[in-house]
C-alpha cells in the first residue's frame, strides 16, 4: 500500500531502458528462463528432434515480438480499442460456428486465407479487457446491473467457445472474466450464490455435454476402467510422473517419454516429461518460475493507476496461474482431461502468441504509468 | 469501517482491490498446495509403485524357443533333424510401393494365392516396422534367384529358421510320428509358459510321447521396447536349453529291410531283442511321409490319406488288433503242460473236426481229412486245430485267461509310445461285464486256436514271443534306450524294465514247446519248413492264419473267390537263434493268406537282416 501512496520512489529505481522499450525486466528475464527450460524439455519430449525445437524457437521469436509490439501500445489505446476487439471477436466466433474449419473433431479455426487463426485465442484477452473496460468508469463495487452486464460479456463468448467444443479455453476465458469481476468487487454473497447455482446446474451441464466430454469426465473419475482406451493418457502420465521420483530419471532418460508410452508428450502432456526426467525438484523449479511470473503480474496490477489496467493486469496474472493449474491438474489426474497446453512449455503455436501478448499488456501497463502520480 | 466509507472512492477502491488480490492469492496458494501435495503423493509416496509400472511398460520378456532334440537310431543314424528353412519376409515401412514389390517378387519366386492372402491379412494387423512373412520354405533355387535380385527389393529379406525334417521319409514313420504347428488343442496339454515362442509340437508317435524331453526349456531375453513394440536393445538374456536327443532301440537298416520285405502288402511286424526289450524294428504298412505334416498339410492331401482304404495313418503296430490264430498254440500248449492238464506225450485223435459231447456242432480242422493221432509236438508242428480244441475244452476259459495274461495278452505292454491298444483276452468275467452275456462252451473251443473274441496287437505278439524265448522273462518293450543332453557326448541310458517273471513249473515243458516250434521251421512236416531249409541259424517259429470272418459249417474257404478285404490274415511268430535268442519277431500280413507262405518269409528276412549283420 505504501507503494501506491508514493509511487515515484519505486519508479525512480526503474532503469531508463525499460521505460523506453516498454519492457519489464523481471518479467522478461523469468519468461526467458521458462522458455529455455521449456525448449530443453521439448527437445527431450520430441525424442531429440532438433527440428521440433527449431520450429518452437521460431514460434517463440514471433511470440516475443508480438509481446514487444503489444507492450508499445499505451493502455489508453488498448482501452479505447477494447469494445471493437470484443465485438470483432464475437463476430469471428459466430463465423467459426457457422463455417469454421474442423480440426480434430472441433470447429475452432477460421481460415482468413492469409492466416488460419482461432478466434477463441483472441477472446482470452478480449473478455477480461471487456470486463475491465465495462467497469472502468463505474463506482466499485459494481451494482446489480453492472454485474449482469459483466456476466453477459463473459457468458456469451464462453458458451460460444464451449459449443465449438473447446472446454479448456472456455474455462480459461470464464475464469479470466470472473477474475476481473471478482477484483472489481463481486459480492461474496453473490459469489456464494453463484457457486451453489453452478453446483445445481451441473446435471444440466452434463446433459449438454458432448459424448467425448462425458467420456473424459468418466475417465477422470476412474481411468483404470479403460486402461487402453480413454484412460490410457492419464494412466501413462501418472506412471511417468510417479516414476520420476524426487530427482527424476535425468534429461533424455525418461522411459515413458522416450519410448512413446506417454501420448501427447510434446504438447498437452509435456508436464509429465518434466516430472519424469527432472522429478519433484524439477517441477518445484518450474513452479517457482511460474509463481514469480504470477507475483510480478500481481505487483504490476497493484501498482497500476486506474481501474481498467488494474483489473486487466490482475485478471491476466491470475488467469495465467489458472492455466498452469488446469494443465498440471489434468496431467496429474486431479482434473479431467480438457486439452490445455502447459503455458510457455508445450509445443504449439497460437496459444503461446496469445499468452505472450498478455505479458505484453502487463508490460505496457507497467511501463506507461505516469511517473508522478497523484 | 465507517471512517473508511467517508474516504475518497479512489482509496476505497484501492483497499477493495487489495483485499480481493489477497483473497485470490490465498486461493492460488491453496490450489498450489493441493497440486504439490498431489505431486508429492505421486513422486515420493507412490514412487515405487509407479517405477514398477514404468518398468513393466518398458521391459518386455521375449521368449527364445529351444531347439528340438534330435532322434537317432541305435547305431547313431539321424532319423529326425532340424534343417534350416528359409522364409521371405517384408518389412512394410521400408517398402515404398508394396503392390509393385509383390508383383516383382511373384515373377522371381512365385507367390501362391494362400500366401498372398495371409500376407495381406498380416499387413493390416501388424505394426509397419515388423517383418511379415510372405513365403515359407524357399528351396535353394528360389533363395538363389532372390539373392541375385536382392538390391531391387529394399525391405525384403530372407531369414533362416529351423524346421523339423525326417530324412528317411516313410521309413519308421509310425514310430517317429511327426511334429506340426501348435494349435489351441495342443496348447492345452502343455505348459504354455514353456511353449512361448514354440511353433511346433509333437503330434503323434515318439515326437509326441517324448515331447517333454525333445522340446527343451524356453529361454528369455529381456528387451526394451517402445510403446509400439519395436525392440530397442536386449537388456538380459537367459539362453534356452535345447531338447534332449533320443537314441532309439530301432535299427534303421533292419527297419528298412523289414518294410521292404512286405513289398506292397499292408500289415505289421515287430522285432524285439528278447534280452532287454529293445524294439529293433516296428513296421506298420502302408506308411506316410511325416514331412508333409510339419508345415501343414493341405486339405486335399490330408483327405486322401485319411480316406485311403489301406489306412496309411493307422499305426498297426500299436493299434491294430488281430486274432492271433494258430500263433497262440505254443502258448496254449504251455498253459496245458504247466498246469498239468496235458502231458507232452498224451495224444488226441484228429478226425478233421471236433464236437462237444452232446452237441452236434462240428468245429473243423483246417485239414479236412484230419491229422490222425497227434500229441502236443506234432499238433504244434502241423498246427492241428482239433488237438487245441480239445486242450482248450480241458483247460476252460478262465485258466486260459489267467495263464495267457502272464504273457501280456489283453493288456497294454507299457511301451514308451502313446496310443497302444490292449487287445482282448476274453474271460467269463469280461463277457459278463462288457456284453452282459454268459460264456458259452463253444467260445472256449475257438479261443484254443486264437479265434473268437481273442485279439492281439502285433507288439503284444512280439513281446509274448520274446517271453517264450527267454523262459518267462516279461520285459517291457521300449523304443528309446538312451537320451543325450544337447552339446554333450555322454549318453544317459534308460534301464530295461522287467515286468514279471513267469513261474516255470517244469523246464521240460518249455523246452518241449520250443522244440516243437523249431520243428515248425526245421522239420519236413513243419508249416514253415520253407524258410528253414536254407537257414544258417536255427529258428523257432509258429505260423498262424487268422480268419477275418467266420465260415459256416458247410462253407468252403476259397481264397480266389473272396474279396481281398475278407481274406485271412497271415501271421508268423519266431525267435532266433533258437538256442540263444537274439531276436523275436511277430509278423502280420493283412489278408495275406497263409502264415507259412506269406508271413514266415518276411520274418526270415527280418532275422537275416539282423543276425547276419551282427554276427559276421
Amino acid at each position: 500500500m505504501s507503494m501506491n501512496i508514493s509511487p515515484h520512489r519505486e519508479d525512480a529505481s526503474l532503469r531508463g531502458w525499460q521505460y523506453r522499450l516498454h519492457l519489464d525486466a523481471p518479467l522478461l528475464i523469468i519468461l526467458i528462463c521458462v522458455s529455455a527450460l521449456g525448449l530443453m524439455v521439448l527437445y527431450s519430449a520430441g525424442g531429440g528432434d532438433i527440428s521440433l525445437v527449431k520450429r518452437q524457437i521460431i514460434r517463440l521469436g514471433l511470440a516475443y515480438t508480438g509481446m514487444f509490439i503489444v507492450a508499445q501500445f499505451h493502455p489508453r489505446l488498448l482501452q479505447r480499442l477494447t469494445p471493437w476487439l470484443f465485438v470483432a471477436g464475437v463476430l469471428f466466433l459466430l463465423a467459426v460456428l457457422l463455417g469454421g474449419e474442423v480440426s480434430g473433431g472441433a470447429q475452432r479455426w477460421l481460415n482468413l486465407y492469409v492466416v488460419r487463426f482461432q478466434p477463441s485465442e483472441m477472446m482470452k484477452l478480449a473478455v477480461p479487457m471487456m470486463v475491465a473496460w465495462y467497469l472502468a468508469e463505474a463506482r466499485l463495487p459494481p451494482n446489480r446491473w453492472q454485474m449482469l452486464g459483466s456476466a453477459t460479456v463473459i457468458a456469451v463468448p464462453m458458451l460460444m467457445i464451449a459449443k465449438q467444443p473447446d472446454l479448456g479455453t472456455a474455462l480459461l476465458i470464464g475464469s479470466a472474466g470472473f477474475f476481473a469481476l471478482f477484483l472489481a468487487g463481486l459480492q461474496w454473497r453473490l459469489l456464494g450464490f453463484l457457486t451453489l447455482l453452478a453446483a445445481a446446474m451441473a446435471p444440466l451441464l452434463w446433459h449438454f455435454m458432448h459424448d467425448y466430454q462425458r467420456q473424459r469426465v468418466i475417465t477422470f473419475l476412474s481411468p483404470e476402467n479403460d486402461p487402453l482406451g480413454t484412460g490410457y493418457h492419464i494412466i501413462q502420465s501418472k506412471i511417468a510422473i510417479g516414476s520420476g521420483g524426487l530427482f527424476g530419471k535425468g534429461w533424455l532418460n525418461g522411459t515413458q517419454s522416450q519410448l512413446d508410452f506417454l501420448p501427447e508428450r510434446s504438447t498437452d502432456f509435456i508436464f509429465a516429461v518434466l516430472g519424469e526426467e527432472f522429478g519433484f525438484l524439477g517441477i518445484l523449479l518450474l513452479f517457482a518460475l511460474y509463481i514469480i511470473i504470477v507475483v510480478r503480474g500481481v505487483m504490476i496490477a497493484i501498482q497500476a493507476q486506474d481501474t481498467y489496467t488494474r483489473l486487466l493486469a490482475g485478471s491476466l496474472s491470475m488467469t495465467f496461474f489458472i492455466y498452469v493449474v488446469i494443465n498440471t491438474g489434468m496431467v496429474t489426474g486431479l482434473l479431467p482431461v480438457v486439452g490445455l497446453p502447459l503455458p510457455m512449455i508445450s509445443y504449439g503455436g497460437t496459444s503461446i502468441v496469445t499468452l505472450m501478448a498478455s505479458f505484453g499488456i502487463l508490460m505496457s501497463i507497467q511501463t506507461h504509468r505516469k511517473l508522478l502520480a497523484t | 469501517m465507517q471512517q473508511e466509507v467517508t474516504l475518497k472512492d479512489h482509496f476505497f477502491e484501492t483497499r477493495l482491490f487489495m483485499s480481493r488480490i489477497i483473497a485470490l492469492l490465498l486461493f492460488a496458494g491453496v490450489l498450489l498446495l493441493v497440486l504439490l501435495g498431489r505431486l508429492w503423493y505421486l513422486q515420493v509416496i507412490e514412487h515405487d509403485h509407479f517405477t514398477t509400472l514404468s518398468e513393466d511398460n518398458r521391459v518386455k520378456l521375449q521368449p527364445i524357443p529351444p531347439n528340438r532334440g534330435l532322434i537317432y537310431d541305435r547305431n547313431g543314424i539321424l532319423m529326425a533333424e532340424n534343417l534350416p528353412s528359409y522364409r521371405l519376409e517384408i518389412t512394410p515401412e521400408q517398402v515404398d510401393d508394396m503392390g509393385a514389390t509383390l508383383s516383382a517378387l511373384e515373377d522371381i519366386i512365385g507367390i501362391s494365392e494362400v500366401d498372398r492372402t495371409r500376407f495381406e491379412k498380416l499387413l493390416k494387423s501388424k505394426p509397419r516396422f515388423e517383418a511379415i512373412p510372405l513365403r515359407f520354405h524357399l528351396n535353394d533355387r528360389e533363395v538363389a534367384q532372390f539373392s541375385v535380385n536382392r538390391h531391387n527389393f529394399p525391405g525384403v529379406e530372407i531369414t533362416a529358421g529351423l524346421a523339423r525334417h525326417y530324412p528317411h521319409g516313410k521309413v519308421a514313420a509310425h514310430v517317429l510320428g511327426y511334429v506340426s504347428r501348435i494349435d489351441e488343442q495342443a496348447l492345452q496339454s502343455v505348459d504354455t509358459s514353456n511353449y512361448r515362442g514354440t511353433t511346433h509340437v509333437g503330434k503323434i508317435g515318439l515326437e509326441k510321447s517324448y515331447e517333454s524331453l525333445l522340446h527343451g526349456t524356453v529361454g528369455y531375453q529381456q528387451v526394451e521396447t517402445t510403446a509400439q513394440g519395436r525392440i530397442l536393445r536386449v537388456l538380459k538374456r537367459a539362453p534356452p536349453v535345447s531338447g534332449r536327443n533320443l537314441y532309439l532301440t530301432l535299427d534303421l537298416h533292419l527297419q528298412a529291410a523289414a518294410e521292404q520285405a512286405f513289398g506292397d502288402r499292408s500289415g505289421s511286424a515287430v522285432a524285439i531283442n528278447p534280452n532287454n526289450g529293445d524294439i529293433l524294428a516296428a513296421v506298420s504298412l502302408p506308411a506316410y511321409d511325416p514331412n508333409v505334416f510339419v508345415n501343414g498339410i493341405d486339405y486335399a492331401d490330408y483327405a486322401a490319406l485319411k480316406d485311403n482304404k489301406q489306412e496309411p495313418l493307422f499305426n498297426r503296430t500299436l493299434r491294430g488288433q488281430y486274432p492271433p490264430g494258430s500263433t497262440i498254440k505254443p502258448f496254449m500248449g504251455l498253459a496245458g503242460l504247466e498246469q498239468g492238464i496235458t502231458g507232452a506225450h498224451s495224444s488226441t485223435y484228429c478226425p478233421g473236426f471236433y464236437s462237444l459231447p452232446g452237441n452236434t456242432r462240428k468245429y473243423r480242422d483246417w485239414k479236412r481229412t484230419g491229422h490222425g493221432t497227434v500229441n502236443l509236438h506234432s499238433a504244434i508242428v502241423q498246427s492241428c486245430d482239433v488237438y487245441f480244441y480239445d486242450l482248450a475244452e480241458s483247460l476252460g476259459i478262465d485258466r486260459i485267461h489267467d495263464y495267457l495274461s502272464h504273457f501280456g495278452f489283453g493288456k497294454p505292454t507299457g511301451v514308451d509310445i502313446q496310443g497302444e491298444l490292449s487287445g482282448l483276452l476274453p474271460s467269463k468275467e469280461w463277457k459278463r461285464r462288457r456284453r452282459n452275456q454268459p460264456w458259452f462252451p463253444g467260445e472256449t473251443i475257438i479261443t484254443g486256436i486264437g479265434q473268437g473274441f481273442f485279439l492281439v496287437t502285433p507288439l503284444q505278439l512280439a513281446v509274448a514271443t520274446a517271453t517264450l524265448a527267454k523262459n518267462g522273462l516279461v520285459i517291457k518293450p521300449r523304443l528309446v534306450h538312451a537320451e543325450q543332453e544337447a552339446n554333450r557326448d555322454e549318453l544317459l541310458p534308460h534301464q530295461p524294465e522287467l515286468v514279471e517273471t513267469i513261474t516255470v513249473n517244469n523246464q521240460d515243458n518249455w523246452d518241449a514247446v520250443i522244440k516243437a516250434m523249431i520243428d515248425v521251421v526245421h522239420s519236413a512236416r513243419g508249416t514253415a519248413r520253407k524258410i528253414g531249409a536254407d537257414s544258417p541259424y536255427r529258428i523257432a517259429g509258429k505260423t498262424g492264419t487268422a480268419q477275418v470272418f467266420g465260415l459256416d459249417e458247410d462253407e468252403e474257404y476259397d481264397a480266389d473267390t473272396l474279396a481281398n478285404k475278407l481274406r485271412d490274415h497271415a501271421l508268423f511268430i519266431a525267435f532266433a537263434p533258437a538256442d540263444d535268442p537274439q531276436i523275436a519277431v511277430a509278423v502280420i500280413v493283412e489278408h495275406g493268406g497263409g502264415g507259412g507262405s506269406i508271413a514266415a518269409p518276411i520274418a526270415r528276412a527280418i532275422m537275416d537282416a539282423y543276425l547276419q549283420k551282427t554276427s559276421p
